[in-house]
């Protein structure tokens, strides 16, 4: 399944810009989806709950926008949705529509907690006497892409 | 205590920006990629040889990666050309991305230097490979007539982002009943005007053509199909840095303080 692949580099990049913001937690990731980039949400979604686990991400709330495929013949100027799968072909027109949105595969926003994990949460988190804290392990981001790869594609 | 980050990122950055420095470097050196997508079984393997082997007989250097070998049979007969040909394990993973193939060819100094046409067979699958830019010049996207002419609707990322497509195994469109008009017309919806070349690799049809058409682009005399699909996507690759000076909501400063990014 081709969306692991791309939630575990979504998951990566996001990392990264906790890491860069000093957070240990994202509450919340908002992606933008485009009808024609290949991806399905739903298969995105439950993906990424896969992927997040152990990260800064676990339990994070993924927000997905669906971006509407349009497109604009340049011939008549008509704009229109492209539809899935696009129609790209403007019959009447003999032209090809230009593609105006619709590929996204975006990470619009995130929302970062800042809530300070106390030193004895922090603590007894080590011990692995409390439960999901929040408070995150780091995960070798080899060892999540390994996992991507061991899934079939569709 | 939350605050939102404007990240706005091509979830595949890192993969895009790999790929754009890879066909920079490929460019600089006088490479022609050609990325070849289809589903298994589609024939690829078998047009490859016949290409590397019309590759050598025109004295054009050409090299192969493969990802999609079915058995150890193909490597042996994709080598018989005398090009450098080199297998890609990808472990599972169903598609190549822009570092792995890019590793793979600077590894040993793997790629000869006057390589003029590197042939690149990608996981067979038209779903996931689709996503992933590898630096290539042309993305060629193969379907056998024994797929049916509803292919390119059914995987038009694929089919929509293709420099080309090539139709293979058309010895046998009458005995299968290939719908060419059919499948002609579903590629046009989402792939207007892209080049179609129709090979077989048992008689050989098409090949020389297709090889031909590869020279023509490499020399300048052909250029490059622009699909309909890809006129969108350069500008998502300069709107992907955060946007760190101006977060918006509910954004607090970090009491450490927010490293530069
Ligand atoms: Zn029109």
């Amino acid at each position: 399944m081709h969306e692991l692949s791309i939630a575990v580099a979504a998951i990566s990049q996001i990392e990264e810009a906790a890491e860069r913001h000093g957070a240990d937690r994202v509450a919340v990731v908002r992606l933008r989806i485009g009808e024609l980039s290949g991806v399905v949400p739903e298969a995105l979604r439950f993906s990424f709950g896969i992927a997040a686990e152990a990260t800064r991400l676990a339990g994070a709330r993924l927000e997905i926008e669906t971006v509407e495929g349009r497109a604009r013949c340049p011939v008549c100027g008509r704009e229109a949705p492209t539809g899935v799968p696009p129609a790209l072909w403007c019959a009447p027109c003999g032209a090809a529509r230009d593609v105006l949105s619709g590929r996204e595969l975006e990470i619009a926003r995130v929302e970062l907690d800042d809530t300070p994990v106390s030193e004895d949460a922090g603590a007894s988190d080590a011990t692995g006497a409390t439960g999901v804290t929040g408070a995150t392990r780091k995960v070798n981001p080899a060892d999540l892409t390994r996992k991507a790869n061991h899934v079939p594609h569709r | 205590m939350c605050r939102t980050v404007d990240l706005h990122q091509a979830v595949l950055a890192k993969n895009d920006e790999r790929a754009l420095a890879l066909r920079a470097e490929l460019a600089a050196r006088g490479t022609t990629a050609v990325n070849l997508l289809s589903s298994p079984g589609s024939g690829k393997t078998a047009l490859l040889e016949l290409l590397l082997e019309r590759c050598a007989a025109e004295g054009l250097p050409a090299a192969a990666v493969t990802a999609d070998l079915a058995t150890e049979n193909d490597a042996e007969r994709l080598a018989r050309s005398g090009a450098p040909v080199r297998q890609i394990l990808t472990d599972g993973l169903c598609h190549l991305e822009a570092g792995m193939l890019r590793r793979h060819l600077t590894e040993g100094g793997w790629l000869p230097e006057d390589t003029a046409v590197l042939w690149v067979e990608n996981v067979g699958n038209l779903v996931c490979p689709a996503s992933y830019d590898l630096g290539e010049t042309l993305r060629v996207v193969l379907a056998s007539v024994t797929e049916g002419e509803d292919k390119p609707l059914k995987y038009p990322t694929a089919f929509g982002l293709a420099n080309a497509v090539v139709i293979t195994k058309t010895d046998i469109a009458e005995a299968v009943e290939f719908d060419r008009d059919g499948f002609l017309r579903n590629l046009r919806q989402v792939n207007p005007d892209v080049p179609v070349l129709e090979t077989s690799a048992r008689t050989g049809r098409g090949t020389a053509e297709l090889l031909e058409f590869v020279r023509r682009t490499r020399d300048g005399r052909c250029p490059v199909h622009r699909p309909a699909l890809a006129a969108e996507h350069e500008p998502l690759l300069h709107h992907r840095h955060e946007d760190d000076d101006h977060p918006h909501g509910h954004a607090h400063p970090h009491p450490h303080g927010v490293p530069a990014a």
